[in-house]
């Protein structure tokens, strides 16, 4: 990592956990923070997170490793999740998940190589009765087919807007 | 026809600021008789008596209480929860204000999975609207008593659906269920007295406080008072998001939903039960099929064993791993049935993982691992002459 990325890195962790406050029950929504604006939570981030929060990194490490959504891992600037669960399954998940294995050239659980997609399964998302669903990081997908597999992957490629946007974002203007 | 009874049938009647106003012109004593004698039950499946929780809350000593709303909705099959928060949030908020000034708490938690993040920027601005009106801050609505609520988001784990799991979520650990004894009612968030509801459970309250605990307790069966949300899925005509009474037979909600032909029903999710056919006159209620309310029709063509599977490797996932029968129990099962799919399971094995199933429904620490073998277990026990012998085509 560049000396102005960890930089950059500690600034927004002191500012996070700032927010939150300097205790325990903070450590999730600071988590949360560094995985949505840097993709991964590094062992710089883990360390950084335990030296604010007075906590040994190995409890920082011990949640991470947890919670699905929070990852070691660089993960890609577009996370795919898609349910695999009973519902989805029995409505066709199988046929999206070769398509979309076929056009990005990865298997489940890995990222592009230039950085833009991480394709992982999800355990049941809500979307029962719309299946198959998937997530691109924040926003659901229902209906979805092999052929519109190709429609959302362009709209991530074109897409420096609101898809490349995580909902859980700075909430600064609304929180208290 | 059923079209027009589909969605949020009572709740989008309830108006939660009448809600509100009518349960602060109450003492807590009277809120929490008044809820009692609706008998409510816990809305996210395990049908615990709602004004009894309050109540142990409200009688717990504390320098501060809490409420949390349980929106981490995660069990297979289950949406209602979504819906409710997308069309009717201010009646949960609603409910979570009354169940503050019940028990006497300040701080209220909306604890919402992070699958449904797309959520939380409406929510949030229906808490601004909400302390901008007074319905939240300070004073509630005038009154002495301070409110306001929080949104926390989960981060992928469904065990975090079992109330300790996500008091220990909030507090920065990883979701792991306590032992219980204490109870949250006593030693909660921060070891504090805390009462968790459902999503759901919320609304009702709000429709309690408008139309009236007698109302309430008209409808349904004796144990099972009330109307339900449904969140319907799988092989039938028209799926969605259901209200019906307590007490509805499988068969009914069949014919509502386009789904007459099915040849089982998975009821209550990965956890709940499977129904097979012959035995549709059943009722759906605490006393006979508890739900959280999810309903996953399967259709004749379907293979039992593949269900069962899917189930098993949901919750080979979702294990925190922390107990031993949940955490290799469950991979075992999942196990014995890929011997089934290959067709080289003896009767002798298979009845030996029915006795693991029930060794971890006794020996589980949580509800997880305690409800983890249901599904497997009621397939096999209805359809166990489809399950065994399977010739199976081995790859080269």
């Amino acid at each position: 990592m560049l000396q102005t990325e960890q930089q950059r890195l500690k600034e927004d962790i002191g500012r996070w956990v700032e927010r939150y406050g300097a205790r325990r029950s903070s450590l999730i929504p600071v988590l949360q923070e560094v995985q949505a604006k840097y993709t991964q939570i590094s062992e710089y981030a883990m360390q950084e997170v335990a030296d604010h929060l007075e906590i040994h990194p190995v409890e920082v490490y011990s949640v991470v490793t947890f919670y699905s959504f929070l990852a070691e891992a660089q993960q890609g600037k577009f996370v795919i999740r898609l349910c695999r669960t009973i519902s989805c399954d029995m409505a066709g998940k199988e046929r999206v998940a070769r398509q979309l294995e076929n056009d990005l050239g990865i298997r489940f659980g890995e990222t592009t190589k230039d950085g833009k997609f991480t394709l992982a399964w999800a355990n049941c998302i809500g979307m029962c009765d719309q299946g198959p669903a998937l997530l691109v990081n924040d926003h659901v997908f229902t209906g979805v087919t092999s052929e519109k597999v190709h429609d959302i992957l362009q709209l991530c490629q074109k897409s420096f807007g609101p898809l490349a946007v995580h909902a859980n974002r700075d909430h600064e203007g609304v929180r208290r | 026809m059923s079209a027009n009874r589909r969605g949020l049938v009572t709740f989008s009647t309830i108006d939660p600021a009448v809600a509100l106003s009518g349960a602060l012109a109450k003492s807590r004593a009277e809120i929490i008789a008044e809820l009692t004698a609706s008998r409510l039950k816990g809305r996210g499946g395990a049908g615990f008596p709602t004004g009894v929780k309050w109540n142990l809350a409200a009688a717990a000593k504390g320098a501060a209480k809490y409420v949390i709303c349980n929106a981490d909705e995660g069990e297979p099959g289950t949406f209602k929860d979504r819906v409710i928060l997308a069309e009717v949030p201010d009646l949960v908020f609603a409910g979570m204000t009354i169940g503050g000034v019940a028990i006497g708490a300040a701080r209220g938690i909306v604890y919402l999975r992070g699958e449904y993040a797309y959520l939380r920027e409406g929510l949030e601005d229906v808490l601004a609207r909400r302390r901008a009106a007074g319905l939240l801050g300070a004073q509630v609505m005038g009154k002495a008593t301070p409110f306001d609520i929080e949104i926390r988001m989960g981060s992928g784990a469904y065990v975090c659906g079992e109330e300790t799991a996500l008091i220990e979520s909030l507090e920065g650990q990883r979701g792991e269920p306590r032992n219980r004894p204490p109870f949250p009612v006593d030693t909660g968030f921060m070891g504090e007295p805390t009462i968790v509801n459902n999503v759901e459970t919320f609304a009702c309250v709000a429709a309690i406080f408008t139309k009236g605990a007698s109302w309430f307790a008209s409808i349904g069966t004796e144990k099972s008072t009330g109307p339900k949300l449904f969140s319907v899925s799988g092989d039938c005509a028209r799926p969605g998001v259901y209200e019906f009474p307590m007490g509805i037979t499988v068969a009914e909600l069949l014919r509502e939903v386009g789904g007459e032909d099915a040849k089982a029903v998975q009821i209550g999710g990965a956890s709940g039960r499977c129904v097979p056919a012959a035995e549709f006159a059943r009722s759906i209620s605490y006393e006979d099929v508890s739900t959280g309310g999810s309903v996953i029709v399967f259709g004749p063509g379907r293979d039992m064993l593949a269900v069962a599977k899917n189930f098993m490797e949901f919750f080979v996932e979702e294990s925190c791993g922390q107990c031993t029968p949940c955490r290799e129990g469950n991979v075992k099962l999942l196990e014995g049935i890929r011997m089934l799919e290959e067709g080289r399971c003896s009767a002798r094995y298979l009845d030996e993982l029915l006795t693991l199933g029930e060794v971890m429904q006794n020996a589980s620490k949580c509800g997880l691992g305690q409800s983890s073998p249901n599904a497997f277990l009621s397939i096999v026990a209805h359809y166990r002459d489809e399950l065994m012998g399977r010739v199976h085509e081995r790859a080269r």
